[in-house]
């Protein structure tokens, strides 16, 4: 979080905490102005967690805490221990990515990527409340995570995908998502 | 630590709407006292017979989840649940939002933009840029829920060091967008009472540019209470998002009591309600649209609770 | 055509959805954007920012600044060789920090580097900045009753930047042959590209001299040359290197400031020096979409056919060249290139007013005049009752043909699009058949491929590759194009592994890196797939004749007999006779040595002749239709999309799902810039941004988004790689205009401005239910002196590409 006040922030001492990122405990020292979003980039060089604006109006610096989606920068990193926090980079198990990783791929719904790491999250929440959510569901949960290159409709595709599969089954994508229309 | 630190202090609880504005200096507290280890304030007690009260903290998407509010209140609810983004409101409170700091697109800005103007009268300046000769000043009062709890007839608890007060939704609320508060810095809102559900019928319209994100440019909160027969018995028609309160539409309220709502007095009482808007421009939209939908949206509201018979 | 064998049968990648070769590093995060990037002992770099739109700088002092504890450097002006520099020649008007004077809010004054960001921000409230105040020039207005003060010494007339005259045929004879004549005004308001990455660089200045740079830009070759212009440095010692980027949209495209100014700072302290701009200072940087005003005046029969058109535009520019001189002939020079137009006139005005630069954003200055266009061919449509799908189908510019303006065209399906998005949409059924409040629009477009001739004068490569292959069997590919999530790696894996026979995943992909990497022009004008594919091709060939020539000797099987699938080389005629990949590569590694090979690629010449002709000419061009369905609210005027058809002629998909993806990103900034994006400024107020924040810039979220039924039409063009054309920017065009066309459709009423927003929706709807013109929209085009046209025989009328007169339609800077 940037100064508080024209004539400058009285240096303060740093706290020292211990965090749990992706099941991982760890202990970490930063100024106690410092965002979620910030300890996570700068103290823990966990930068899949990306930022548009820093001011809670883009969506991009999401993670769950607690299984929750909340914005990393308007989140105290001091606020957070005791929570569990879930990033980008802790999606995967072991090689084998998240069915949403992997249909995000598949299906281009990254394109520039930099939105991807936000929106992975938030749509990884909204399927482990609702396994099979609608598309107005989707739309609801990723109205606050804002992309500028895909329109959007690949990334609910792969969702959609997504969910399928966890639900076990062997879904391909519609051969319009891939191919256009005949 | 508040006593300690007099008016340098500031509660925050979700953080929403404070750290933004300290990022871009609008707010500058040398300390700030977090509220969400506070667990008696993240509670949602009571049942709507009786009226629910809710703990300050309670974060939005909590009370647009909780069945109680959800099937009793629908208008909080709704005007919870169209709130910002759903990423937001897994921080943000409903003590907060009905705190939430009166908006203009002349503040909310960060240090350098607003340096640019001089800065204006509500932060480091003189003028009210958007009526520059004008001695007060007209930030926005942006709020989703504020304009329901007023409408029916919400209580508010304040606690401070020196004791604890319940006042009125509306008595909360102040016509300046500085001093549009009636709470000293000191005093913590810690619960909203909902009045008791007892026949009584409310609804929420918003009015904004994209389905998410954006701030109320307009919000119409109505509460009704009808006879059997379809009569107004009571009513409020709150308008919010156009002045630096909500706006209670009196003479339209008045237009509507012990009559039937037809489509001819609701469209009267539509005319009447948005006189009283005063959108200017300082937020999205054109200012005189704005006041326009003011109309549009007290029908609206009036005939879908009319409609519920 | 280059690289295909024989058309399109025995494909094995191209035109198959693959994963991209970057997707999952995206989307575990494991992906290094420039703000990802820490080196040890880096400083943070902060800028000040002017806080007044147009003055003289009396004095700055940074020596409080600079003495502040944690600050490394602070540098003004001053402290950089008097310098300018600027995306084009023609403008080179931008300094890294203020020198003398201001132009804009926004401008960079004076920079910090200190240990962290905290401390360069308070340092920069230390610093003190006098200024003598300027009249401000806020808009097209004032910019032709103001000639001074002049924003810039140099331009041609007070604040008028640029004055463009072209006349192609006779307009006054093709109006002479119309049956009817009209003129309509139009304005589409600015817009910026809001990539989600904010911009951010990090320098380093090794200790024997040479620089590096890391930065989200997309054309890196151009800024390198900067580089070494604005800071005295042979280019040879300088290293850009492109991080991917969080998002172009042609917002990376300039030189910036603030990368000239890290590099500075890192080689003042001798340390490693990062920005990362803050989201309001990328409303600075801007680049984005010229508000234009248009008049179009267009003759045309009974049967639709356009005999001549006069189009008028006027950009306002902000406060600098940039890549402005390229944009104001794009509002014009593409006109031609979609309807037969015999006759063709086009006047441009840029101007300066003290405002974040424009420039390009998607689209380059062409989404404007299509809409002018589009909406135009509605209105005449509608007054001579024929069917809007009908009449632009009819008169379609033909394949390849030659414009009024020299412009080639190779293949072109608009007509077989316009089949697509006609059939798909149900359109026949629909069309003045919705109940009111419900409409239905058409538009169409086409677009460039690649520009034919690069920005600064030369006769050299447009792209580069290089292949390095050795015994492993590894294949890596170097190409000096930058990753903007278009996927420009990726096509370079699949295009290597279709020639060679290998799997994509078996490429390694290097780029954007100006040691390690030939020149790539950039990624900007839909250049990329078409130029570095065909260098790809170009260098996998060479490559596989090597192979072939050692494989042949090995097996004697005749060369031409042997084919490349399923990583082997073998007899095609004898499938079993054959050897790996790798077996072929270490055969040829023993014939030739150390194996590698090169490709280029540069566009043929254009046929036009006459100065100015050089923008606007393309290898391909790419085509498209769009029909949008609408509900306007008739007591609201709000406008909601639900559902855009849209059909597209990519020539041939080298990847589809990337390709539908483009145009789904493209049909959603589209709609962005219809119904909400606005750079609006306070004219009253300092001339500052209204809102330069994601809040406030109105952007769709999936909420506002619309379907999207997409259909690529592949009519494989012998310019591109496999026959390939652009998807990137041309699918964007036709998007406002069919809502506005539909918005009529629905409630009969005419918005002649982007954006559509409901007030003006709302006003056009009152107006017309008091029986006045149903329309919102300018009435008003100013004129200013203009010089006379250069006038240039059409091929029509059996010319030969020059002009007539000498008079130069474009002076001289």
């Amino acid at each position: 979080m940037k100064p508080l006040g024209k004539n400058g922030r009285k240096k303060l001492e740093k706290v020292h905490i211990r965090l749990r990122v992706n099941g991982e405990e760890t202990e970490v020292a930063f100024a106690p102005h410092k965002t979620l979003l910030e300890v996570l980039r700068e103290d823990l060089r966990l930068t899949g967690t990306k930022h548009g604006c820093e001011l809670g109006e883009c969506g991009c610096c999401a993670v769950l805490v607690d299984g929750r989606p909340v914005l990393s920068c308007l989140a105290l990193g001091v606020a957070m221990e005791g929570h569990e926090i879930t990033t980008v980079e802790g999606m995967a198990v072991g090689t084998e990515l998240h069915p949403l990783q992997q249909t995000f791929a598949e299906l281009g719904a990254a394109q520039c990527g930099y939105c991807t790491p936000g929106i992975l999250l938030t749509a990884k929440a909204l399927l482990e409340t609702n396994s099979r959510p609608s598309r107005d569901e989707i739309k609801e949960a990723l109205a606050g995570n804002l992309c500028r290159c895909t329109g959007y409709i690949k990334i609910l595709e792969a969702v959609e995908l997504a969910a399928a599969r966890m639900a076990g089954g062997q879904a391909e994508p519609a051969k319009e998502t891939i191919y256009g229309w005949e | 630590m508040m006593a300690d630190n007099g008016p340098d202090a500031m509660f925050v609880a979700g953080g929403t709407d404070l750290y933004p504005n300290m990022k871009r200096r609008q707010q500058t507290p040398k300390v700030v006292i977090g509220l969400t280890h506070v667990n008696e304030l993240r509670t949602a007690k009571g049942q709507p017979k009786d009226g629910v009260v809710l703990g300050a903290n309670v974060t939005l998407s909590e009370v647009t989840n909780d069945p109680r509010i959800r099937d009793a209140y629908p208008a909080v609810a709704r005007a919870a649940e169209l709130i910002s983004t759903p990423l937001l409101r897994n921080m943000g409170s409903i003590g907060g939002n009905l705190l939430l700091d009166t908006r203009c697109n002349y503040y909310d800005q960060n240090y350098e933009w607003r340096k640019a103007i001089h800065f204006c009268m509500k932060k480091d300046g003189e003028i009210c840029w958007v009526a520059p000769s004008s001695p007060r000043c007209w930030a926005v009062q942006s709020s989703d829920c504020a304009p329901v709890m007023v409408a029916i007839g919400a209580r508010v608890k304040l606690v401070s060091t020196s004791g604890e007060r319940m006042i009125t939704a509306a008595e909360l609320y102040n016509d300046d967008g500085i001093r549009h508060l009636n709470k000293r810095p000191d005093e913590l809102l810690t619960e909203i009472h909902l009045p008791p559900v007892n026949g009584w019928r409310a609804t929420y319209w918003k009015l904004r540019r994209r389905g998410s994100f954006d701030f109320p440019v307009l919000g119409v909160a109505v509460w009704l209470k009808l006879s059997k027969d379809g009569t107004v018995e009571d009513s409020k028609i709150i308008l919010g998002g156009v002045g630096s309160h909500p706006i209670q539409a009196i003479t339209a309220e008045r237009m509507i009591a012990g009559k039937k709502l037809t489509e001819e007095l609701i469209r009267d009482a539509a005319q009447a309600a948005y006189q009283p808007a005063k959108p200017l421009d300082n937020t999205d939209f054109a200012m005189t649209w704005r006041k326009e939908m003011a109309r549009f949206y007290v029908a609206g509201t009036l005939r879908e609770l009319a409609a519920q018979n | 055509m280059a690289g295909n064998n024989g058309g399109k049968r025995g494909l094995r990648v191209v035109g198959k959805p693959f994963v991209k070769v970057d997707a999952k590093a995206k989307c575990i995060g494991e992906l290094k954007y420039a703000d990802d990037l820490f080196l040890p002992r880096m400083l943070h770099t902060k800028l000040l920012r002017s806080t007044v739109p147009h003055a003289r700088i009396i004095s700055i002092d940074v020596s409080k600044a600079k003495a502040y504890p944690g600050v490394h450097a602070a540098l003004t002006g001053a402290d950089l060789p008097p310098i300018t520099y600027g995306a084009l020649p023609v403008s080179e008007d931008e300094y890294p920090l203020a020198i003398g004077k201001v132009r804009m809010v926004g401008d960079p004054v004076a920079a910090i580097a200190a240990v962290d960001e905290d401390v360069a921000t308070e340092a920069l409230d230390l610093i003190d900045v006098q200024y003598e105040p300027l009249p401000v020039v806020t808009s097209i207005q004032d910019a032709y009753s103001m000639p001074e003060p002049r924003i810039h010494e140099y331009g041609e007339l007070g604040n008028i930047h640029r004055r463009q005259v072209y006349e192609f045929g006779s307009v006054e004879a093709g109006f002479a042959e119309a049956d009817h004549v009209r003129e309509d005004i139009t304005f589409y308001e600015g817009s910026t590209h809001l990539a989600l990455e904010q911009h951010a660089s990090l320098a380093q200045f090794s200790h024997d001299g040479k620089l590096t740079l890391w930065t989200s830009t997309q054309d890196m070759h151009y800024l390198h040359r900067h580089l070494a212009k604005v800071l005295e440095m042979p280019a040879s010692h300088i290293r850009v290197i492109a991080t991917p980027n969080g998002g172009g949209f042609g917002g990376k495209c300039d030189p910036f400031n603030h990368e000239i100014v890290v590099c500075k700072l890192a080689m003042v302290t001798g340390r490693p020096v990062k920005i990362c701009l803050t989201r309001e200072e990328v409303f600075y940087c801007h680049r984005g979409r010229h508000p234009v005003l248009m008049s179009t005046k267009t003759g045309y029969k009974k049967d639709g056919s356009i005999t001549a058109m006069h189009h008028r535009t006027i950009l306002d520019g902000g406060a600098y060249g940039g890549h402005g001189v390229a944009s104001t002939f794009y509002t014009g020079i593409l006109q031609p290139t979609t309807y037969t137009l015999p006759n063709y006139r086009f006047e441009a005005v840029r101007v300066f007013t003290n405002k974040a630069p424009c420039g390009p954003k998607r689209g380059h200055g062409t989404p404007q005049p299509r809409w002018a266009q589009e909406i135009q061919m509605d209105k005449i449509a509608d007054h001579l009752g024929l069917d809007p799908a009908e009449i632009r189908k009819q008169h379609a510019i033909a394949p390849n043909s030659i414009t009024a303006n020299w412009i080639r065209i190779g293949t072109l399906s608009l007509r077989q699009c316009i089949d697509k998005v006609v059939a798909g949409s149900g359109w026949k059924d629909k069309f003045r058949k919705l109940p009111h409040g419900k409409g239905i629009g058409i538009a169409c477009s086409a677009y460039m491929t690649g520009t034919q001739t690069p920005i600064y004068y030369n006769k050299l490569p447009h792209s580069g590759v290089q292949l390095k292959l050795d015994r492993s069997g590894g294949v890596c590919v170097f190409c000096g194009s930058a990753e903007i999530g278009q996927g420009s790696d990726s096509i370079l894996a699949y295009i290597v592994a279709e020639v060679l026979g290998i799997d994509p995943f078996d490429i390694r992909v290097v780029t954007g890196d100006t040691d390690l990497t030939p020149v790539d022009l950039g990624s900007y004008s839909s250049r990329v797939t078409l130029m570095t594919g065909n260098a790809a091709i170009e260098a996998a060939e060479r490559v596989r004749h090597m192979l072939r020539e050692a494989v042949s000797a090995k097996l004697e099987v005749p060369g031409e007999r042997l084919s490349f699938a399923d990583r082997r080389v073998f007899d095609s005629q004898n499938p079993d006779k054959g050897v790996s990949f790798v077996d072929a590569v270490c055969l040829a590694e023993e014939k030739y040595g150390t194996l590698g090979t090169t490709g280029s690629y540069k566009p043929p010449a254009a046929p036009g002749k006459y100065k100015g002709s050089t923008i606007g000419p393309s290898p391909a061009f790419s085509c498209t239709a769009a029909i949008a369905e609408v509900e306007v609210h008739p007591e609201t005027g709000i406008v909601v999309v639900p559902r855009v058809w849209i059909a597209h002629d990519i020539g041939q998909a080298i990847n589809p799902v990337l390709a539908v993806g483009q145009i789904e990103g493209c049909v959603y900034m589209g709609l962005g810039e219809a119904l909400m994006e606005e750079m609006t400024y306070r004219g009253n107020r300092n001339l500052v941004h209204k809102f330069p924040s994601f809040l406030e810039y109105k952007s769709p979220t999936t909420l506002e988004m619309c379907d999207v039924i997409t259909y690529l039409v592949e009519e494989p063009d012998a310019n591109g790689p496999f026959g390939a054309k652009e998807v990137g920017q041309g699918p964007q065009l036709p998007v406002p205009p069919a809502i506005a066309n539909a918005i009529y459709d629905a409630v009969g009423v005419r918005v002649d401005e982007i954006p559509l927003t409901p007030d003006k929706v709302l006003k056009a709807i009152r107006a017309k239910a008091k029986g006045q013109e149903g329309r919102y929209g300018p009435s008003v085009f100013p004129t200013c002196p203009m010089p006379p046209a250069m006038v240039v025989p059409t091929p029509f009328q059996g010319g030969d590409g020059k002009a007539l007169e000498r008079e130069p339609a474009v002076s001289k800077k």
